[in-house]
């Protein structure tokens, strides 16, 4: 399952990663959230979780004073005009694994996210302190734009920062500048991507707070599997073949066309060839099919005595 | 499912009544006209192969069956369909045979359930474990430990010979890998078998001593995979299919009551008729009498003088009167052996149907037989020179087989 506040909380401290966390009543929207901590000088943020007509997930955050038009963003994502909707509550919790209302960041951090795009705003750089939710609505944490930087980039998320309120023209002439922040390659592009996001989760939850190598490596290995990159394993990779059975094939279909040419040249028909040739093979298969698997065991024991002694001085030498 | 299960104790009523015929792993006798199947069967309560059987087989592994499927040598099982069931869905088995090395002389009948099991290896792509009960003869026959193991390894080299596949076979002896995993299934087989049961099972008496009435649940635990840790680690429902001698039925009845009663599956059974000896059914081949078997020692020379001098005919006394009546091919040992060992179908319909008609004689049927088993004796004597005494400690090291169901 998703990681849980006090997951969070503790891995930001690992990481040694300065915050400040205050408690207060659920809140369901920033005006709720501002009463609680407005007054602390922060700067409070906006986040939507928002989707292409690919079924791809976007979370926006923003500073709350930020103006989000999301037409324009769409044109500058490359998505076209009406590109974005905010995405359904199932997304949320599915995908960020977070409940109504707690769009943050930090949800990124679940691996059925992995394939989330995060935009953030520009103006989070110039703010000391910025809010969001770790999680849960209930809480708010304060911390700087560069230490929210430190906690994406340990689990491999490269922070981008956007100015939300440009507006560039889009066109043939200039290409949509935020094009390189749409996911790549999700596994079913055409199915609900909901679901092949929590299928993509191949090592389950930790419940203790992986190291920070692992954790990358995690992300690394889950993003490689999201953009369906098991086909690229499978090809390449020599694998030892040991079977009798194919080596003593690969005998006759050496031997096979060889003896057919020298045939031929006696004036056999065709039809007289190939039951030769299979009478030959009948006859041959099971002294051929023994002396190859005599071969390979032979060559399996010395394999595996040569292994045995290796292993005995080793393990006398220390 | 099976019918009733019944032991050594009906048989043993059934002699009495009828003097009939006597089959347990120490015992085999015939009544007249050799052993009854059929009758065998039932008693057991295992159920007969049919052709539909064979033909699943087939379409499973994608190749044709095996000479003695399909001439219905192997000819009765347990559960076989419940495990093809399995096997269909994707779920993988292992195979157990074993052999009891009582003597260095192996003889064809000795090599028939390892021919068997290694095509079954081959064709359904599982790992096999291989038996050898040196203890087991320490205890019945009159040897030492050191000989008994040591016949253990020569045995082992003639299996090895019959080509099973060292990335997916290991050979163990009792005497060296009875303990850990192994003897806690021993223990836990033993206690759910009372003395009575083993009495009615092996037809034990109170004269034996201790060493036999423990040796059958060392027979038994070989079917659970959790015998053998380093093999199956984990998979603890692992199915197994025991290619056996029909004699060896009873073992298996007994491991089969108790698997469920100490949570493990119940292994299937393939089992085989008798090979006849060379002087006919009622016959037993014997390691003392040299002239009723085909040793696997044995010279072209040999061969060709054993089929022709003992190899019982059931063609007539005369050219005149054979050419008349034609051959009875029920008591022709020459016709039984090319049965189970001429592949050609076609050819061997054509020798049966000649040979019965009086139009063969028996000399060009022994002629044909000695051909065949001369091609067999000298492959196995081939491969049985190349096996090294390195290659027999690599078979039955305790290693784990990474590609065993590749």
């Amino acid at each position: 399952m998703g990681y849980t506040k006090d997951q969070l909380l503790a891995r930001l401290q690992e990481l040694k990663i300065y915050f400040t966390c205050y408690d207060h009543p659920v809140v369901l929207t920033v005006e709720e959230q501002a009463k609680h901590v407005g007054h602390l000088g922060g700067a409070l943020s906006k986040n939507l979780l928002l989707k292409d007509k690919k079924h791809r997930l976007y979370v926006i955050s923003a500073l709350a004073g930020t103006k989000v038009d999301m037409k324009i963003l769409s044109q500058r994502l490359g998505l076209g005009k009406g590109g974005l909707r905010m995405a359904p509550e199932e997304n949320l919790l599915e995908v960020l694994q977070v409940p109504l209302g707690c769009v943050t960041p930090f949800a990124l951090i679940n691996e059925s996210a992995s394939a989330v795009s995060l935009l953030l705003d520009q103006g989070f750089k110039s703010k000391q302190i910025c809010y969001f939710h770790p999680l849960t609505n209930d809480v708010t944490i304060a911390l700087s734009s560069s230490n929210l930087d430190k906690f994406l980039i340990s689990f491999g998320k490269q922070p981008a920062y956007v100015d939300l309120e440009a507006a560039p023209a889009v066109g043939k002439d200039n290409p949509p500048d935020l094009a390189h922040l749409v996911p790549s390659g999700v596994p079913n592009s055409s199915e609900q991507p909901v679901e092949n996001a929590s299928h993509t989760n191949v090592p389950h939850h930790q419940n203790n707070v992986p190291k920070e190598t692992e954790v990358k490596a995690i992300m690394t290995i889950s993003k490689v599997q999201s953009k369906g990159a098991e086909t690229s394993s499978k090809v390449d990779k020599p694998t030892t073949n040991t079977s009798v059975d194919k080596f003593v094939n690969d005998v006759f279909d050496i031997i096979s066309p060889l003896l057919s040419e020298e045939l031929k040249k006696l004036d056999i028909k065709k039809e007289e060839l190939s039951s030769i040739l299979d009478g030959l093979r009948g006859r041959a298969d099971p002294d051929l099919k023994s002396i190859a698997m005599t071969l390979k065991n032979a060559s399996y024991t010395n394999g595996f005595h040569a292994g045995f002694k290796t292993m005995l001085h080793r393990g006398l030498n220390g | 499912m099976a019918a009733a299960e019944q032991g050594v104790d009906a048989a043993r009523k059934e002699e009495e009544e009828e003097e009939e015929q006597v089959v347990n792993p120490w015992e085999v006798s015939a009544g007249k006209g050799g052993i009854d199947y059929d009758k065998l069967v039932d008693q057991f309560g295992c159920q007969r192969i049919d052709d539909a059987l064979v033909g699943r087989i087939a379409r499973l592994t994608g190749r044709p069956p095996h000479c003695f499927l399909r001439r219905g040598l192997f000819f009765a099982h347990r559960d076989l369909n419940e495990l093809l069931d399995l096997y269909e869905k994707g779920e993988k088995f292992y195979l157990y045979t074993g052999r009891g090395p009582s003597s260095e002389a192996l003889h064809l009948g000795h090599l028939i359930p390892f021919m068997f099991t290694k095509y079954l290896q081959e064709a359904f792509k599982v790992p096999l474990v291989i038996q050898l009960t040196d203890d087991e003869k320490f205890l019945w026959k009159n040897l030492t430990i050191q000989e008994s193991k040591r016949l253990a390894r020569e045995n082992a080299k003639d299996i090895i010979a019959c080509g099973f596949d060292i990335e997916r076979t290991f050979i163990f002896s009792d005497f060296s890998f009875v303990g850990g995993a192994f003897y806690e299934n021993m223990m836990q087989v033993a206690r759910c078998v009372t003395m009575n049961k083993a009495i009615g099972i092996f037809g034990f008496n109170l004269e034996d001593h201790i060493g036999k009435v423990s040796f059958p649940p060392v027979q038994a635990v070989p079917s659970f995979p959790s015998s053998f840790p380093h093999l199956f680690a984990g998979k603890d429902q692992l199915r197994c299919l025991i290619p056996c001698a029909v004699d060896q039925d009873p073992y298996f009845r007994m491991t089969r009551d108790v698997a469920p009663r100490i949570g493990y599956q119940k292994p299937s059974l393939i089992e085989s008729r008798f090979f006849p000896a060379l002087q006919g059914e009622n016959t037993k081949m014997s390691a003392s009498d040299a002239n009723s078997a085909i040793y696997v020692t044995d010279s072209a020379k040999e061969i060709k003088t054993k089929v022709n001098k003992y190899a019982f005919s059931g063609g007539q006394d005369s050219i005149e009167l054979h050419r008349k009546l034609g051959a009875n091919l029920d008591v022709d040992v020459p016709i039984k052996y090319l049965n189970f060992f001429l592949e050609d179908d076609d050819e061997l319909a054509h020798i049966k149907k000649e040979y019965k008609e009086g139009r063969m004689l028996t000399g060009e049927v022994k002629q044909r037989l000695i051909a065949v088993l001369s091609e067999i004796v000298a492959r196995h004597q081939r491969a049985r020179s190349q096996v090294t005494e390195e290659m027999v400690d690599a078979f039955m090291a305790v290693r784990p087989l990474p590609n065993m169901f590749g």
